[in-house]
């Protein structure tokens, strides 16, 4: 089973852990793992700038760049939404469409593919706590991830999930929006920060970087320290800031 | 409704330092979101009945000329006249044309949205007829001298301290916060204006194509006053309320007031059809339906078609976390939320309201509880396409689109400059890994820290792992 690793431009840069946590659980589950170069980003935010061109050029750089993998699996609902959901609608009545689908019907979220396609049945990672999950929304809404994370969860025997209200409702990031309208995006983190803290959490985790650097730099401005932010690759594969 | 869409990023952060307001647009919260979700248990198929809403929707306005035509040929077999408005300026014509015919002095209205887009009060008023709004939420308004900031709670934004304080300087009485007054003083203020209007003034939730009748959804009573009262009675709607069928209302009905209040059913559901006939006793003399197309006919057969199959429940603002935060008002027009964002700038002018397609993360709640499927984040999508290709968009904002375009297209050159930028955003971070002050990124940092990178990228780090 050939997985082409779609590391996402946001792990590459901010977080290369994420990658590493993501290879490693995709080896675990049996997959042989390549890591294509020349991989940059999926297009979302040219795509959601209302730029279609630069994310049909970038899809077909993508195209070309999983064209040999069996399955395309990215650490973030957001991007495999884009290529699973929005490639298609790019490219519908294009020549290229029936490519596009093929790529799109191989495209998965990483804990998606773990659970969905891999039956992933142990998981490395150690971590011993609270956590409490956040449902990013593109994943959740999009692809349909809510239990997959939740049941590889459910694997960490040291770890009590603490479900906390309202999981389902957007943390504020969306891309450049948490730039542009800064002030109401920090004001949803702040109440997706008001949430986490009530659980009692050690570490609050979710399946996006955006969301992560969102809560957590909202967290962090509060002058909370205590609340690790995690994501859920770093979680089950056990590479989180201390391992490393 | 006078527009104030250009200054939505200035009226949202007001709003979001307004306590009583995010008191009030919490309670909003509450009540709606759980309510919607409690009725919907009611219903064995949703996904199935929710289809069939949007079917029905969908296949009035692939028809909808001949939907239209047959409800005209209907009101007209009543004994009714419908009236064909192009835009605001010609509903006023009409209204004043009608006015005149009846020597109408005094106007009763119940709640109509429409009737907000096209400024008929002021209009009116202007011409020396009074006008009494009716609906609870909408007098408070009148008396106020507010625009509505939700389309079925039109009141939303205000407590009722606020509330008491208006009575009070407009009725002079005891000053009372009783909810159950409040409904009584209200409604002793207003049943002199439902006797002695000539003329009541409704909307339309829908329009029945098979019977010429003008559907009304209303929990107070006083859309059956405000029908049936005065002498001349003039629905007026947009052009996109049609509906084949009495059955057809029966589907809609059911997903309707679920999604909008949580009920099962509104208090009143009034069928009107016609003027009132020999053997009634009581009904309008003359029954006249407005027709406004005021811009909704642009968006047939385009992408964002789709926009006018909304039965305006409100579903999706008191689901969107933007509204939830920032209110109605912010919005500027008319209609608030995800739907006013889609249809505020193709009803006036793309240019005019900016923010509305952008002040969105694309979080989908919206979409996930329309009860007829419009893909709400798609629509604004399409919007920020138009935006891009006409230039609307700020110069910075196009130049960095432009450069990150390129850099994602290079493979080398984006290596490089991530390898930079990773190697930067470290060395400005804080002992503690965050970086408090970002230049060009100060919507971030305003409100938040941002996590800085480890100062190496995946790709470098990858490629030393793999060739080691």
């Amino acid at each position: 089973m050939r997985v082409g690793l779609f590391v996402t431009c946001l792990v590459d840069l901010l977080r290369p852990r994420i990658g590493f946590a993501a290879l490693r659980l995709l080896e675990a589950a049996g997959a042989d793992v390549v890591v294509p170069r020349t991989q940059t980003c999926c297009g979302q935010p040219g795509y959601n700038s209302g730029d279609k061109q630069a994310a049909r050029a970038l899809a077909h750089k993508l195209l070309d760049e999983f064209q040999d993998c069996d399955y395309l699996v990215a650490p973030s609902g957001s991007c495999a939404a884009m290529i699973r959901v929005h490639y298609p609608t790019l490219f519908a009545d294009t020549d290229d469409a029936a490519a596009m689908s093929r790529l799109a019907a191989r495209t998965y979220e990483l804990t998606d593919f773990l659970v969905t396609i891999a039956g992933l049945q142990t998981v490395p990672g150690t971590f011993a706590g609270r956590i409490t999950y956040h449902d990013s929304c593109s994943g959740l809404r999009e692809l349909g991830v809510r239990k997959q994370p939740r049941t590889l969860i459910a694997k960490l025997p040291h770890v009590d999930l603490q479900e906390m209200h309202e999981a389902q409702t957007c943390c504020g990031f969306g891309g450049t929006f948490a730039v542009k309208y800064g002030d109401i995006s920090a004001r949803m983190a702040e109440n997706k920060c008001a949430q986490i803290t009530a659980t009692g959490a050690d570490a609050v985790v979710a399946g996006d970087l955006g969301c992560l650097l969102n809560i957590e730099g909202r967290l962090r401005r509060e002058g909370s320290q205590k609340t690790r932010v995690l994501h859920i690759a770093e979680l089950l594969a056990g590479e989180t800031p201390e391992s490393t | 409704m006078k527009l104030s869409s250009a200054q939505f990023k200035h009226t949202a952060r007001k709003n979001l330092h307004d306590v009583r307001l995010q008191q009030a647009l919490h309670r909003l919260q509450e009540r709606f979101v759980g309510a919607r979700a409690a009725a919907l248990t009611d219903i064995d198929d949703l996904p199935r009945l929710r289809a069939a809403a949007t079917e029905i929707r969908q296949h009035a306005l692939t028809h909808l000329d001949v939907y239209l035509e047959q409800f005209e040929r209907q009101v007209v077999a009543s004994g009714g006249q419908v009236h064909w408005a192009r835009d605001a300026a010609e509903v006023n014509r009409i209204l004043l044309e009608l006015a005149a015919r009846y020597q109408v002095r005094k106007v009763a209205k119940s709640k109509s949205m429409v009737s907000e887009e096209c400024g008929i009060n002021e209009m009116l008023a202007a011409n020396g007829i009074e006008v009494i709004e009716t609906d609870l939420g909408e007098y408070i308004l009148q008396l106020a001298r507010e625009p509505p900031s939700h389309i079925v709670a039109p009141v939303v934004h205000k407590n009722k301290e606020d509330i008491a304080d208006l009575f009070v300087r407009h009725h002079h009485r005891p000053r009372t916060t009783e909810i159950a007054e409040l409904c009584r003083e209200a409604r002793e203020m207003l049943r002199p204006h439902f006797l002695s209007a000539d003329m009541g003034i409704s909307g339309a939730n829908f329009l029945v194509a098979e019977t010429g009748s003008a559907l009304i959804v209303t929990n107070e009573g006083n859309g059956r006053l405000v029908t049936t009262l005065p002498r001349v009675h003039v629905a007026i709607t947009g052009i996109e309320k049609v509906v084949p069928t009495l059955e057809d209302v029966s589907v809609l009905l059911r997903l309707l007031t679920r999604s909008a209040t949580g009920q099962s059913i509104t208090n009143y559901v009034s069928v009107l059809t016609g003027h009132k006939r020999a053997s009634d006793l009581d009904g309008p003399e003359h029954f006249h339906v407005i027709l406004v197309d005021n811009g909704r006919s642009q968006l047939l057969g385009t992408e964002l078609e789709a926009m006018l199959r909304c039965i305006r429940c409100g579903a999706c603002m008191n689901h969107c976390p933007v509204y939830q935060n920032i209110g109605g008002h912010a919005y500027g027009w008319v209609y608030p939320g995800p739907m006013g964002s889609v249809l505020t700038p193709n009803l006036v002018g793309l240019s005019e309201a900016r923010d509305l397609p952008n002040a969105s993360t694309f979080c989908g709640a919206c979409a996930e509880v329309c009860p007829v499927s419009i893909p709400l984040p798609d629509l604004l999508r399409h919007l920020r396409v138009r935006q891009l290709e006409q230039g609307l968009r700020p110069r910075r904002e196009r130049g960095s689109l432009r450069v990150w375009a390129w850099f994602a297209q290079h493979p080398r050159a984006y290596a490089w400059a991530s390898r930079l930028a990773a190697r930067l955003l470290r060395a400005v971070a804080n002992r503690r890994g965050m970086i408090r002050r970002l230049p060009l990124a100060g919507g971030w940092t305003d409100g938040r820290d941002f996590p800085a990178p480890s100062g190496r990228t995946f790709r470098d780090l990858y490629a030393r792992r793999t060739s080691s």
